[in-house]
C-alpha cells in the first residue's frame, strides 16, 4: 500500500472513494440477486469477510498461527442464540441489531482468559496450544448440552419484535442488510486498528518480539490484546451467524470452521489487508457452489490448496499487488500478451485435469458407471477409450505449452523490470 | 487501487453468471428434494439413501407416476451440517420445491424443522414438507414436534420399547444387561429410555453398567469390553452406529465375550463389512425389514423387489436395500398426493395425517397428533449365511439375517406430549 | 476389579505402542525440520490401504513389508517434489502444504477405493485365541501386534544410536547448522526421515488397520492425537514419544473405569448443591469416563503452557 506520490489526488481521498464505492455495489449486490440461494451465498460471504478479517490479525498482522480461531466464532454464536432467546423471553430487551454485540462481547472474555494462556510464544506452541484450546471446546460441546444444546444445538427466533430499524428480520434480504452494515463497521475498524500503535506494535512483535520487548514493550502483552479484539471479531461474525441461521451447532466451534478459515485467509493472502476478504468471498463461494456441480470439490479444494502454497505463497492478494509497481510505471499493458499466452495453455491443462478427474468419479462413485456422463453438454461413455485420451493428450499439451509461455511470462517481467529501473533512473 | 476495483467487478459478474445458471423447474414432474451428505466423511450414507430413493422413484414411475406426474428425486450435498443444510434448502425452495426429505444426523434434522416451521410462516405462499426417513431424537415428534415434519423412523423409546418388550417376553435367561452409549444426547436418551423401561417391564433384571464414551473418538475398544467381561453381562444394549458400533463388535469378538449385543444400528450401512465374521451370533438388531424376512414369511414379490435393486444399484459393491422404511414411506406419500389431488404440501399432510398403509408385513399408521409412523418391528440376529432362513448375504459378507423376534405395533407404540399447532 | 486393571495394563501397552509407532516419525520430522505434518495420519491410511489391496493378491505377510515400503515411496516423493520447494517460505506454508495433501490423500482414497469400509482382515493364521485370563480371552493377533510394536522400537532405537544415519539425525536434531556445515547432505537426510516416518506411519496402519477399521475416515478419525504425543514427550524425543504414548495410552484407558463425577467428589465432603440447574448441573454431572476425549488435549495445553519443552525434549521449538 505504498504511495509513490505519482498521483495528484489525495491516497486519502482514493481509499474514501474506494470505500463508498464499495459500500454502494454492496448495498446493491441483493437487488441483482435475487434468489435464495444467492442471497444465502451473499449473506455467508458477509459473515466469513469479518471472520477472516479477525483471523487475519492473528495470522497476518500477529504473526500467530491458530488452528482453534472457530472457538470465538462459535462462543459468540451461541452466546447470540441464547441472547435473542432471552429477547424472545422477554428478560433483556435487546434490540436484533445490536445482538452481534453480545457474540463479540462474550467471545472477548474468553479471548483475553485463553490470549493469556496462549500467547507467552508465537509460532508452533502457540499453534499447539490453540489446536488443543480448539479440541477441548469441541468436545465439551457435546458434554455441556444445557450451553451448547447438545447434538441438535440451539436455535432461537431473529424475528423478536425489538429493534432499531423498524425491520423484523424475517427475510433474509433484510438479515443482509444487517450483515452488510456490521461487516462494513467490522472492515472499516480493523482497517483503522492496523494504523494504531497497536496495530503497529503487533508487526513489530510478530517481526521481531526480542526488539519490542527491548523498546519497552511485552509481546505477550501485545499479543494477547490483539488476540483479544480478534476474538470480538470473530465473536461479531458468530453474532451475525446466529441471526442469519438462527440456529448454532456443535459444528461451528469445531475444526473444520477453524480449518477453513486459516484456507480463506491464506489463500486470500495474509500480507495485505484486503487479502482475507478476497479469499473469503472466493472459498465460500466455492465451497457453497462447487459442491452442487461435482462431487469430486473436495479434490478440487486440495489442488488448489496445494497449488496455492506451491507456487503462490503470498495468496491472491499478493499476486495482485505483485503488479502494482508495473501498473503505476504504466507498463502492465506489457505483461498482457504473455499473460494471454499462458492462459490458454493453462486453461488447457485445467480441462484435462478436469475431464480425468471426473471421468474417475463416474467410474467409481456414481450410481451407475455404465450410465452416460455430461461434461459441458458433451455426452459420453466413461468406458470408451476416447474421453481417457483426451484428458491426458489435453494434460500433456497444457503442461508443455504452459513452460513454455510461463518463459514468455518471465521474459515480459524481465522486461519491465528493467524498464522500471531504468525509468527511476531517468527520474 | 484502481486494480481493486476492476477486480471486484470482474468477480460481481463471474458470481453473477455462475448464481443464474440454476435450472428451471419443470411442470410435469413432482420433485422431492433430497438434503443428506454427498461428499465428505459421511457421504457413504447418504449416496445409499439416495439409491434407495431413486430405485423407489423408478418404481413408482414405472407404475405411472403420481398425480400422472414423474417423481424426481433432486439431490442436495449438505455435507452433514446444519448451516449447509439450511443454504441447500433456500436452494430448493429457490427451484420450486415443495418437499424434502432427510435422515442423517438429528443436529441436521433439528436444524430442517425449526428452519421449515419458520420458512411456512414467513412464506405462507412456498410451503415446505418435510418427511424424516432416519432421525431419530424423540422430541421432534414430542416437544418439537410440527406439523410439516412426519417421521418414518422409529425414535429412540420407540426401538428400546420394543427391544425391552422382546427381551421381556422372549429372553427370560437374561439377568444382566449392560447400557454402553454415545455421549451426546442421542446416547443418553436411549440409556434414559432402557434404564426406565427395563426397571418397569422386568424389575429383576440388574443394569450391571451404563456408560458413555466420547462420540467417534475412541479406537480401541479392549478396555469397555474389559468392563463389559467383568460385570458378567447377559446382554448389551447399545445405540452405537458408524465405527463406534463395529469397533465395539471388533473389541468384543476380540475379547470372546459372550454377550449378545442388542442394537440400533448392527445393520447399518459398511458396519456389517467392519465387523465381518466377529458379529456373527452376536449382534441382534432391532429393524423394520431385513433381507431374510421374504424367506421366512413366503413374500416373492418382496424378493423380486430386492434382488432387483441389489442387481442393478449395488452391483457387485456392499450397497445393501437397507431402508425398509423408505418404500414404505414412498409408499404412503404416494398416497396422500393422491387423496389430496394436488401437491401442495399443507393438503398432502393432512392427507397423511392418521393414514394407516398395508405393508408385506403389517400395517403402518401415521399418528395425527405427533405425525409419528408406527407398525411392527422385527429383532434380527446377525448368523452365517444359509444357515436358518438366510438366504441372502448382506454386504458380500457371507453373513445374513435371521428373525428371533416380532414386535407387534401395539408394543412399539408410546405415547406422545406432542401440542400440534395446525395452520 | 482385579481383572479390569489387568485388562487395562494390557491395553494400555496395546494401544500406547500402536500410538508411539504412529508419532515417533512424527515427532523425528518435527524435531528435525520443525513441520507439524498434517498428512501424517493419511500415510496411516495409506498403509491400511495398500496392506488391504496387497492382501488381496499375495496375502498378509507380503503385505507387511511391501504396504509401508509403499508409504514410504509415498513419503520421499511428497517430500522431495513438494515439502521441499515450499521450504523456503516458511513454516507455515509447509504446515499448510500437508494439510492440503491431507486432503487430496482422503479424496484419492475414496476415489479409489469407494466410500464404504474395505473388509481388511486379521490374517487366518493369526486368527485365534492365545490365552484365556479370567474369561477374557486374548487373541494371537494382539500378541502379534504386541511384537511387531516392540521389534520396531527396538529396531528404531537401534538405527538411530548406532547407525551414520541416526548419528547424523541425531545431531541434526540439536544442531542443525554444523551438521550442514560439515558436509552432510541435510535435505536428504530430511527426505529419508520423512519417508521413513512414513513408513512407520504406514506400518501402523498394516497391522491397525485390520484391528481397527480400514475406511476413508481413519485419517480423519484419528485426528490430532498424535501431535499430543509430540508435543508431551518433547519434540524430537524418540525416548519422550515412547514415555508420552504410553502415558496418554494409560490415561485414556484408566480414564474409562472412573465413574466419578463433580457431585460425587463434594459429596464426600457432604457439599450437595440441591438446585444445580443449566451448566452447573452439566459440570456437576460429567464423569471422568466422559473426559476421556478431552484428557489429551488438557494434558497438552498444560504442558505447552508450564513445561513447553515436553517431558524429555531439548528445544523449546
Amino acid at each position: 500500500m505504498k504511495n509513490t506520490g505519482t498521483s495528484a489526488i489525495h491516497p486519502a481521498v482514493v481509499k474514501t472513494a474506494l470505500f463508498l464505492t464499495a459500500a454502494v455495489i454492496i448495498f446493491l449486490l441483493p437487488q441483482v440477486f435475487r434468489s435464495r440461494f444467492a442471497q444465502s451465498i451473499l449473506n455467508q460471504m458477509g459473515i466469513a469477510v469479518i471472520f477472516a478479517l479477525s483471523y487475519n490479525m492473528l495470522l497476518g498482522q500477529g504473526g500467530m498461527l491458530s488452528f482453534g480461531h472457530a472457538v470465538f466464532y462459535g462462543l459468540g454464536g451461541f452466546m447470540a442464540v441464547h441472547g435473542l432467546n432471552m429477547v424472545n423471553n422477554g428478560v433483556v430487551p435487546i434490540p436484533t441489531e445490536l445482538i452481534p454485540l453480545v457474540g463479540g462481547a462474550f467471545s472477548c472474555i474468553f479471548g483475553l482468559l485463553f490470549g493469556l494462556i496462549s500467547t507467552r510464544r508465537a509460532a508452533i506452541p502457540f499453534a499447539l496450544i490453540t489446536l488443543g484450546i480448539g479440541e477441548l471446546i469441541a468436545s465439551s460441546a457435546l458434554i455441556l448440552p444445557s450451553f451448547f444444546g447438545g447434538e441438535e444445538g440451539v436455535s432461537a427466533d431473529r424475528w423478536t419484535g425489538v429493534t432499531l430499524s423498524g425491520l423484523d428480520f424475517g427475510r433474509g434480504s433484510e438479515v443482509y442488510l444487517l450483515i452488510a452494515g456490521w461487516m462494513f463497521v467490522s472492515v472499516i475498524i480493523m482497517y483503522l486498528l492496523t494504523r494504531t500503535p497497536l496495530g503497529r506494535m503487533a508487526n513489530a512483535v510478530r517481526d521481531n518480539p526480542e526488539r519490542a520487548l527491548f523498546i519497552g514493550y511485552s509481546p505477550h502483552m501485545v499479543r494477547t490484546i490483539q488476540f483479544t479484539l480478534s476474538a470480538f471479531f470473530a465473536g461479531i461474525a458468530g453474532g451475525l451467524f446466529a441471526i442469519n441461521y438462527e440456529i448454532l451447532t456443535a459444528h461451528t466451534v469445531g475444526m473444520i470452521p477453524s480449518a477453513e478459515v486459516l484456507m480463506m485467509t491464506y489463500i486470500g493472502g495474509v500480507g495485505h489487508f484486503f487479502g482475507p476478504i478476497l479469499g473469503a468471498v472466493l472459498i465460500t463461494f466455492l465451497q457453497l457452489f462447487l459442491a452442487n456441480i461435482t462431487h469430486a470439490w473436495l479434490l478440487y479444494f486440495g489442488l488448489l490448496f496445494i497449488g496455492m502454497v506451491l507456487w503462490a505463497p503470498s495468496g491472491i492478494s499478493g499476486l495482485i499487488m505483485l503488479h502494482e509497481p508495473a501498473w503505476k510505471a504504466g507498463l502492465f499493458k506489457k505483461l498482457l500478451p504473455s499473460y494471454a499466452k499462458a492462459f490458454v495453455p493453462g486453461f488447457v491443462l485445467f480441462l484435462g485435469i478436469m475431464v480425468f478427474v471426473e471421468i474417475n468419479y463416474h467410474l467409481s462413485l456414481s450410481t451407475d458407471p455404465q450410465s452416460p456422463m455430461s461434461l459441458f453438454g458433451l455426452g459420453f461413455k466413461a468406458q470408451s477409450p476416447l474421453p481417457w485420451i483426451a484428458s491426458i493428450v489435453l494434460m500433456i499439451l497444457g503442461v508443455l505449452f504452459f513452460r513454455k509461455a510461463m518463459t514468455g511470462v518471465r521474459e515480459a517481467w524481465d522486461e519491465i523490470t528493467r524498464l522500471m529501473r531504468k525509468g527511476k533512473a531517468d527520474g | 487501487m484502481h486494480m481493486k476495483k476492476t477486480l471486484f467487478i470482474l468477480f460481481t459478474a463471474v458470481l453473477g453468471l455462475a448464481v443464474f445458471t440454476s435450472p428451471v423447474p419443470a411442470q410435469d414432474t413432482i420433485r422431492l428434494a433430497y438434503i443428506d451428505p454427498l461428499t465428505g466423511a459421511f457421504a457413504n450414507v447418504g449416496d445409499a439413501g439416495l439409491k434407495h430413493f431413486e430405485y423407489m422413484a423408478e418404481r413408482i414411475n414405472e407404475n405411472g407416476g403420481i398425480l400422472g406426474k414423474k417423481l424426481e428425486i433432486v439431490p442436495f450435498d449438505n455435507k452433514t451440517n446444519p448451516k449447509e443444510s439450511l443454504i441447500q434448502l433456500q436452494r430448493a425452495i429457490d427451484q420450486g420445491i415443495q418437499f424434502i426429505t432427510q435422515g442423517n444426523g438429528s443436529s441436521v434434522a433439528g436444524a430442517l424443522i425449526e428452519a421449515v416451521n419458520k420458512h411456512n410462516k414467513r412464506y405462507p405462499d412456498e410451503r415446505v414438507l418435510y418427511f424424516n426417513y432416519a432421525a431419530v431424537t424423540p422430541a421432534f415428534t414430542n416437544e418439537k414436534c410440527s406439523f410439516w415434519h412426519f417421521r418414518f423412523d422409529f425414535h429412540v423409546d420407540m426401538k428400546i420399547n420394543a427391544i425391552t418388550n422382546f427381551i421381556k417376553e422372549q429372553r427370560p435367561d437374561i439377568k444382566k444387561i449392560y447400557l454402553i452409549n454415545m455421549d451426546y444426547v442421542f446416547g443418553h436418551s436411549v440409556s434414559d429410555a432402557a434404564n426406565r423401561m427395563i426397571k418397569e417391564k422386568r424389575p429383576d433384571i440388574e443394569i450391571v453398567g451404563d456408560t458413555f464414551h466420547p462420540l467417534g473418538k475412541v479406537k480401541d475398544f479392549s478396555p469397555y469390553v474389559s468392563k463389559i467381561q467383568a460385570s458378567g453381562a447377559d446382554a448389551v444394549i447399545t445405540g452405537n452406529w458408524g465405527n463406534d458400533m463395529s469397533l465395539l463388535i471388533k473389541a468384543a469378538e476380540s475379547a470372546g465375550l459372550k454377550s449378545d449385543f442388542f442394537t440400533f444400528y448392527g445393520g447399518g450401512l459398511g458396519t456389517p463389512t467392519a465387523v465381518g465374521k466377529a458379529g456373527k451370533d452376536r449382534i441382534y438388531q432391532v429393524i423394520e425389514w431385513h433381507n431374510a424376512l421374504a424367506i421366512e414369511e413366503d413374500k416373492p414379490e418382496d424378493e423380486k423387489f430386492y434382488l432387483r435393486f441389489q442387481k442393478e444399484y449395488a452391483k457387485d459393491s456392499a450397497l445393501e436395500w437397507y431402508y425398509g422404511r423408505i418404500r414404505t414411506m414412498m409408499q404412503m406419500v404416494q398416497k396422500a398426493f393422491e387423496e389430496a389431488g394436488k401437491a401442495e404440501p399443507e393438503a398432502v399432510a393432512r392427507a397423511l395425517e392418521g393414514m394407516t398403509h398395508e405393508t408385506l408385513y403389517g400395517t403402518a399408521t401415521m399418528r395425527a397428533e405427533d405425525h409419528q409412523l408406527n407398525m411392527p418391528l422385527y429383532i434380527a440376529k446377525m448368523v452365517e449365511q444359509g444357515t436358518h432362513d438366510a438366504k441372502y448375504d448382506v454386504e458380500n459378507t457371507g453373513m445374513g439375517w435371521t428373525t428371533v423376534g416380532r414386535v407387534e405395533a401395539e408394543d412399539v407404540v408410546m405415547p406422545t406430549t406432542c401440542d400440534m399447532k395446525r395452520p | 476389579m482385579l481383572e479390569f486393571i489387568l485388562f487395562s495394563c494390557i491395553n494400555s501397552l496395546l494401544y500406547g505402542l500402536l500410538l508411539f509407532m504412529l508419532s515417533s516419525g512424527l515427532t523425528l520430522i518435527f524435531g528435525l525440520m520443525n513441520v507439524l505434518n498434517f498428512a501424517h495420519a493419511s500415510f496411516f491410511m495409506l498403509g491400511a490401504y495398500f496392506a488391504y489391496e496387497i492382501s488381496t493378491y499375495i496375502g498378509f505377510w507380503p503385505a507387511l513389508v511391501f504396504a509401508p515400503l509403499g508409504v514410504g515411496v509415498v513419503g520421499i516423493f511428497i517430500e522431495r517434489y513438494g515439502l521441499r520447494s515450499v521450504h523456503k517460505y516458511g513454516h507455515v506454508a509447509e504446515l499448510l502444504f500437508t494439510f492440503g495433501v491431507f486432503y487430496v490423500i482422503d479424496e484419492l482414497v475414496i476415489l479409489i477405493w469407494g466410500r464404504n469400509p474395505v473388509p481388511y482382515e486379521v490374517p487366518g493364521g493369526l486368527d485365534f485365541t492365545l490365552l484365556t485370563i479370567m474369561n477374557t480371552n486374548f487373541s494371537a493377533y494382539r500378541a502379534f501386534m504386541l511384537l511387531i510394536s516392540v521389534a520396531m522400537f527396538a529396531v528404531l532405537f537401534f538405527v538411530i544410536t548406532r547407525s551414520r544415519l541416526g548419528l547424523i539425525i541425531q545431531a541434526a536434531l540439536t544442531h542443525p547448522e554444523t551438521v550442514g556445515a560439515l558436509g552432510h547432505n541435510v535435505p536428504s537426510v530430511f527426505m529419508y526421515v520423512f519417508g521413513g516416518g512414513a513408513a512407520l506411519a504406514g506400518l501402523a496402519g498394516v497391522i491397525g488397520g485390520n484391528y481397527l477399521i480400514t475406511e476413508p475416515a481413519m485419517a480423519q478419525n484419528l485426528g490430532p492425537i498424535v501431535f499430543v504425543v509430540v508435543v508431551v514427550g518433547g519434540m524430537g524425543s524418540l525416548t519422550g514419544a515412547f514415555v508420552a504414548s504410553l502415558l496418554i495410552a494409560a490415561l485414556q484407558t484408566f480414564a474409562v473405569g472412573m465413574e466419578v463425577s463433580l457431585s460425587d467428589l463434594l459429596a464426600l465432603w457432604d457439599v450437595y448443591i440441591p438446585e444445580a440447574s443449566g451448566i452447573i448441573e452439566d459440570l456437576l454431572r460429567i464423569q471422568v469416563s466422559h473426559t476421556r476425549g478431552m484428557l489429551p488435549y488438557l494434558f497438552m495445553v498444560l504442558m505447552l503452557v508450564f513445561k513447553p519443552k515436553g517431558l524429555m525434549g531439548t528445544r523449546e521449538e
